[in-house]
């Protein structure tokens, strides 16, 4: 679209007039957004509040690429959807949200999961600007790679409980991913918010900043944030600004890249393998067979290893709440002789624990398979999921 | 003595504490202090030969310690030191 045609009409000039009377924006800038595209990568805690700001500005076409449906654990954060929508896929749910608030928007929907298969085409359709509201490492490593190749911009932002990072990656005209994050930690040794949990309104104060980049690379205006990190600590409303700089061996963005085509980035961050525990089958346990065994009276230990924050949520009848950073120093209080269970959440901190339990002499171990979460959807519906 | 802001996923080996003091006059020193006063941070930040790990971001006073002399770089008394890890969340 050729700027100087974009038009607006009378509603429009009315929707957008705080924006028109602005001289960082005006007219010239309105246009810039109308005929702007930008891409967000999910439309979870982040890709909410950014595309709700983002359609509401008046940018003109709106790229969305989600996989998943409305759960009722993401309301607490992802504005975007209300409770009625809670089984709905989310790009619907989101299209339907961002046309209420501005028809004028155009949307393009991308239901998949982004991969190294499909990002290049994904991502290689025209947008301005990309903003990474993904929450895993190997995508972000993916939209950062295909935004260097693609020389795209990318808004980045994070979110974990009370902190967040936030800064724009610009190929060749500062850092990328890359630069500030050379290689990934390995699989588990950092919580994701589904693990460790998040402030529900932190992706909002994250969003906003991204959001607000965007609109200035739009516009061309004001310092952006560029070789800049955002540390946001929202415990203590602190807001930290680090300085971060080009590497000049960075695999991807320097002169000599080793990296010019996108890779397999579950492979580069380890997912699957590495560190990730290990359980073999005859070291698990169902849900239905703990049952069965309690049932029996041969009741085993039951150990839960998550936070006592977790244990006042819900807890299985009768266990002992050992949480996992704890589990060496106290194994004293359990006997080898006996029977243990481990449990978690969902089975990965009490694979974790059992690893270290074996390594210190523990022999009569098992894994509850799928943690408390499937003890309430098998055995106990009264168990809260959370 | 120079202070060091703990990150939030850490902080459960910090005694859940935001802000730790430790001695030493460069980043090295600090980092071995820091350590060795909470243990369970170590495998954390260092690697199995004893250096820090590569995703482990230090800061002394908002400029990366990669840009000056590495863990080499000398240390004053009122300076702050970040420990800024990757972090991916967003849903």
């Amino acid at each position: 679209m050729i700027r100087n045609q974009i038009n607006f009409s009378a509603e429009e000039i009315k929707r957008y007039g705080r924006h028109l009377i602005m001289p960082e924006v005006g007219m010239e800038g309105q246009r810039k957004l109308k005929s702007s595209r930008v891409l967000v990568i999910g439309t979870g805690g982040l890709g909410s509040p950014v595309s709700l700001y983002l359609a509401a500005a008046g940018v003109g076409t709106l790229g969305i690429v989600d996989f998943d449906v409305v759960d009722y654990s993401n309301l607490q954060r992802q504005i975007l959807f209300s409770t009625e929508d809670v089984g709905i896929p989310k790009l619907d749910a989101a299209e339907k949200r961002i046309k209420a608030i501005n028809q004028h928007v155009q949307i393009e929907k991308y239901e998949t999961a982004l991969t190294s298969e499909n990002a290049m085409e994904i991502l290689g359709k025209d947008w301005d600007v990309v903003i990474d509201g993904t929450d895993n490492f190997p995508t972000r490593y993916l939209v950062n790679d295909a935004c260097v190749i693609l020389n795209k911009p990318n808004i980045y932002g994070s979110i974990f409980r009370f902190e967040g990072q936030a800064s724009v990656f610009y190929p060749r005209k500062g850092p990328c991913y890359r630069c500030l994050y050379p290689e990934p930690p390995p699989p588990g040794l950092v919580p994701s918010c589904a693990e460790g949990g998040v402030l529900g309104v932190l992706p909002g104060l994250i969003g906003m900043i991204q959001a607000t980049e965007t609109v200035k690379l739009i516009i061309g205006k004001g310092e952006s944030l560029v070789g800049r990190l955002m540390l946001i600590d929202a415990l203590n409303m602190t807001f930290t600004q680090l300085s971060i700089k080009r590497n000049d061996k960075c695999p991807v963005c320097s002169e000599q890249p080793t990296i010019t085509e996108l890779i397999d980035y579950n492979e580069f961050c380890g997912v699957g393998h590495a560190e990730a525990p290990v359980v073999n089958q005859e070291m698990e346990i169902t849900a239905i067979e703990l049952k069965n065994k309690i049932d029996k009276g041969e009741s085993p230990i039951i150990v839960d290893v998550r936070e006592e924050h977790e244990y006042q949520i819900c807890k299985i009848p009768g266990s002992i709440l050992i949480p996992l950073a704890q589990i060496t120093e106290r194994a004293n209080e359990l006997d080898t002789a006996q029977e243990i269970v481990l449990h978690c959440h969902s089975g990965f901190r009490s694979a974790k624990a059992m690893n270290m339990l074996k390594t210190i002499g523990f022999q009569k171990l098992k894994n509850l398979k799928g943690g408390i979460d499937a003890w309430s959807t098998d055995v106990d519906t009264t168990v809260p999921r959370y | 003595m120079p202070t060091i802001k703990i990150p939030t996923p850490l902080r459960q080996y910090t005694d859940q504490n935001e802000y730790v003091k430790a001695n030493g006059k460069t980043i090295k020193d600090v980092m071995e202090d820091l350590v060795k006063k909470h243990p369970n941070l170590k495998k954390h930040l260092y690697n199995e030969e004893n250096t820090l790990r590569n995703f482990v971001n230090i800061y002394l006073n908002n400029e990366d310690v990669r840009t000056m002399n590495g863990v080499k770089t000398s240390v004053e008394d009122n300076d702050v030191i970040f420990i800024v890890p990757a972090v991916a969340g967003g849903l």
